[in-house]
């Protein structure tokens, strides 16, 4: 079953509760269920972190070199460039986050509008 | 007040962000503020809605969304000793803990001490409600914009999503294994979207995970042992 897959006004908000709302909001009850008997340090919670980063991670590219709409317009030496010299800046500016965003951006933006 | 501190600029940029992006992949606007405040966690908005365009099935989206919303758990159990009084009900716990959301919970972390124990719970409550109204409203607006915006205006709002997560993520990782983490899944991620279309977050995200994760413990004990 997919998002495409019933055509009912109502499927898009089910499919939302049940495919981003639950599976979101259930961790957090299990975190106010938990707390106090789990080690927040413990092992199996830094494999648990691992994981869920690597699979943003994974969107991220995706996003970058496979992108839809208006994005997929531009090349992709352009993207994937202004994320890496956004990414370096970052990194370089003490790790703050609005550094590697306004600098990933302004590169965006220039180089689409000379092209 | 947090909402008008720098994270929660930066948090707001990435929903002007993910506006851009639900609109240009085709979600309805609705669709898009139904689930900012419902949902309330940029991570899974991002996959469940790239799942639902990608045409991915229900179970292999809900997989992917609850892998990403794991570290929700260990968040919400730092937090929880830092906000209950004495005689906070539990039920108040399960409903505030929505609001647990990385931007909230920093600044929740950095600001609670100073908050008298038996106010912290409205204290956090007003702040999750603030942040997350003004992020759908921002939303919103932004959708609504959006259509008369020129291409290359509307593509670099969609370039927010994932450069404001490549920076903000490794910027809060705790422990090398997550950095490890996210090299592997920004390779494998493209890789596995060649091979196999349907379920390529999903896969990368566990394979470059349980690597990165050998991979934190290989060079672990090699260090322990030098």
């Amino acid at each position: 079953m997919t998002y495409a897959s019933i055509d009912a006004a109502w499927w898009p908000y089910l499919f939302i509760l049940l495919a981003g709302w639950l599976p979101t909001e259930m961790w957090r009850w299990a975190g106010v269920w938990f707390s106090g008997s789990i080690d927040e340090e413990s092992e199996i919670l830094v494999f648990i972190r691992a994981l869920a980063t690597a699979l943003v991670a994974a969107v991220i590219a995706r996003l970058i070199l496979f992108p839809t709409g208006n994005l997929a317009d531009l090349p992709v030496w352009l993207r994937a460039g202004s994320a890496a010299i956004g990414f370096f800046v970052f990194l370089s500016a003490g790790r703050r986050p609005i550094y590697g965003i306004v600098t990933a951006e302004i590169l965006l933006l220039s180089g689409g509008a000379m092209i | 007040m947090g909402i008008f501190s720098l994270p929660a600029l930066v948090l707001l940029a990435a929903f002007v962000g993910f506006a851009g992006f639900a609109r240009e992949v085709g979600l309805s606007l609705a669709e898009t503020a139904f689930m900012v405040p419902l949902i309330w966690a940029l991570p899974s908005h991002v996959l469940l809605v790239d799942g639902m365009v990608s045409g991915a099935s229900i179970l292999v989206v809900a997989a992917a969304v609850a892998l990403a919303s794991v570290r929700m758990m260990p968040m919400v159990m730092a937090l929880m000793p830092e906000m209950r009084a004495e005689k906070t009900p539990r039920t108040v716990l399960f409903l505030v803990s929505h609001f647990v959301a990385v931007t909230a919970w920093v600044v929740a972390m950095a600001r609670l001490r100073d908050i008298p124990r038996d106010m912290r719970v409205a204290w956090f409550a007003g702040l999750g409600l603030a942040l997350s109204g003004g992020c759908t409203l921002v939303a919103v607006t932004v959708y609504l914009l959006a259509a008369t915006m020129p291409p290359l205006i509307s593509g670099a709002l969609f370039f927010l999503t994932p450069i404001y997560f490549l920076t903000s993520l490794w910027a809060s990782a705790r422990v090398r294994a997550e950095h490890y983490a996210m090299v592997m899944g920004l390779v494998l991620g493209p890789l596995f979207h060649l091979i196999w279309p349907e379920a390529d977050v999903l896969i990368a995200g566990v394979l470059g995970g349980a690597l990165a994760y050998g991979l934190h413990r290989f060079l672990q004990r090699r260090g322990d042992a030098g």
